[in-house]
């Protein structure tokens, strides 16, 4: 990680670390704490915990999302006083979409087009917020809709299931918009719980979201999403999203667990040692396999 | 928990909510679940009045059967066990805007009588006093869900005369306009519907505005005129809601709830 970071994030960046709630590389955010990086642009639907964390770190100037919250608990703090203007030496620029705009944006990055069309926006604010989301007459003179413009993140980290050493990647459970973050992206980071043989990911290819091809850097990190979950692997840390809200309400206590559990330690491994067995132990679920289904061979 | 035979429980405003809230799905189909209250309201729904209602989830996911409540909108128990798993470009794209939800549920921060919904900011947006979530998927589910349903405790503060943004529209500034732009636009939406609050809940009537239909036990219309920013209607045949079940409330205490998130 501490490589794939130093080689690939670089000051000035636009960052996308995606993930709907699940598969959210954490260890990937500490990282970039830890390096110390500065006035990065950061991308997400939802900037979630690690986004508060990497604000509160410093690394950002720009936060651009749709949906601003501690899910399932309350607001996100450390966001929230830089927006509110409590911490006026730390200004944070802000451009705000719906999830749906965001998830047309990337997909435009992904296709190489100009824009991406939806139906929304109409007799809204946001336009108002935002003058980069624009009305646009249909070519077929059918109407009007709403169009966003492409995000070309200069980096995608995407934590996932498991990759083959070369980078092909395969995901179960929310995909969220991994898949367009990463095609969208310049450099594409994969994040994975374990690597895995290249024939693996031949047996059930209907499971890759991202191939190799468009992957610069396969970091492996065991619990690499804590405290978001992994699908099959581990379930949300709750107590940690509800332990953030009064953490993060003060800004000292803030850069305190910034300074324990990121600055201090120096990788995952340390991370997911300090957390302890017996916390790991129980978020991992029961047991709910797929069938399997038969490909064929057709030789 | 369970109420002694023959007398009625004990339950809070909250549950009154929640309860009433559920039961509004009553016959609807397909709901796509918004963030906070929606969520118990509509996973009440599916153990009582509407067994056969199909959840969707913004993550990606239609026709979830969570087997235990979800902490959030994103949680691994509406995966397992759902007909499907999309990416959202699918899920916002073929399912919402193709037009294939009934009932689009959202919470909101402000409401005003036409059933526009701020979630966005208190204040001005440049400076604001509070910084709220944002639209997420609110804004394209207010414009392409067949009806919106809204829960949300009243307040002066959330029931206002003037939101201080538009996140999600409701009926504009009235039936006659939203209609027009409806049509002009070619939303497949038709708006707001209900409103479930702490205290009643609410239909809209023929000129799009909020209209008091139903009050909870316990409840007012003078506390209800006290809570909300504008002269608000009242129905003619102003119903009571019946209170919540026993089954209705050991659902929400020991199945879906027991913490007391929703419900404090």
């Amino acid at each position: 990680m501490r490589d794939a970071v130093a080689g690939l994030v670089r000051d000035g960046d636009t960052v996308a670390i995606e993930g709907f709630t699940h598969l959210i590389s954490f260890a990937a955010g500490h990282e970039i704490i830890r390096q110390g990086r500065r006035d990065l642009t950061l991308c997400r639907l939802t900037p979630d915990l690690i986004y508060d964390q990497m604000i509160a770190g410093g690394v950002a100037r720009k936060l651009v999302f749709s949906w601003l919250g501690n899910p399932g608990v309350g607001g996100l703090n450390a966001i929230r006083r830089r927006i509110e203007g409590a911490i006026p030496d730390e200004p944070l620029e802000v451009e705000e979409y719906s999830h749906f705009g965001m998830v047309g944006r990337y997909t435009a990055g992904a296709m190489n087009l100009p824009f991406f069309p939806l139906r929304s926006y109409f007799e809204t604010d946001l336009p108002v917020a935002n003058p980069r989301i624009r009305p646009i007459d249909s070519p077929y003179g059918d109407g009007k809709v709403y169009a966003v413009p492409p995000l070309r993140p200069d980096v995608a980290i995407v934590h996932a299931q498991r990759a083959s050493a070369s980078g092909d990647t395969q995901v179960w459970g929310l995909l969220g918009c991994q898949k367009e973050a990463a095609f969208a992206a310049e450099r594409v980071i994969v994040v994975v719980e374990e690597v895995i043989e290249e024939t693996i990911i031949r047996a059930d290819p209907n499971r890759t979201i991202i191939p190799g091809l468009i992957v610069d850097a396969v970091v492996v990190e065991p619990w690499g999403a804590h405290p978001s979950y992994v699908q099959g692997a581990y379930d949300r840390d709750n107590r940690f999203y509800l332990d953030w809200d009064p953490i993060s309400r003060d800004e000292a206590a803030t850069h305190a667990w910034l300074r324990e559990w990121v600055y201090d330690l120096d990788g995952r491994a340390a991370y997911v040692e300090k957390l302890g067995a017996e916390r790991l132990a129980s978020l991992q679920p029961g047991s709910a396999p797929s069938g399997s289904v038969d490909y064929g061979a057709y030789r | 928990m369970t109420a002694a035979e023959g007398v009625p429980a004990a339950f809070s405003k909250s549950e009154m909510m929640i309860v009433a809230a559920a039961r509004a799905l009553e016959g609807q189909r397909v709901c796509f679940v918004g963030v906070g209250l929606p969520n118990i309201a509509v996973n009440l729904a599916k153990r009582t009045v509407a067994p056969d209602l199909e959840l969707v989830y913004e993550a990606g996911v239609f026709g979830a059967r969570p087997a235990r409540l979800p902490l959030s909108i994103g949680d691994p128990t509406i995966v397992t066990g759902s007909t499907a798993v999309v990416s959202m470009l699918e899920l916002f794209g073929y399912y919402l805007q193709r037009g294939l939800i009934d009932v689009g549920f959202l919470g909101a921060a402000q409401i005003d009588r036409f059933g526009n919904i701020n979630t966005t900011v208190i204040g001005d947006y440049a400076h604001p006093k509070t910084r709220l979530p944002g639209s997420g998927g609110a804004c394209e589910i207010a414009i392409n869900a067949r009806q919106v349903f809204v829960i949300m405790r009243q307040s002066r503060r959330s029931f206002v005369e003037r939101i201080d943004f538009r996140t999600s529209p409701g009926n504009l500034g009235g039936a006659e306009q939203a209609e027009r732009i409806r049509r002009e636009g070619g939303w497949l939406g038709r708006g707001p519907s209900v409103v479930v609050t702490d205290l009643g809940r609410y239909d809209f009537d023929e000129t799009g505005e909020m209209r008091l239909v139903s009050l909870h036990p316990g409840a007012t219309v003078e506390a209800v005129r006290e809570t909300i920013g504008w002269e608000v209607k009242v129905a003619g045949d102003l119903a009571a809601t019946p209170a919540p079940t026993a089954d209705e409330l050991r659902l929400i205490r020991e199945e879906l709830d027991p913490e007391g998130v929703y419900t404090k």
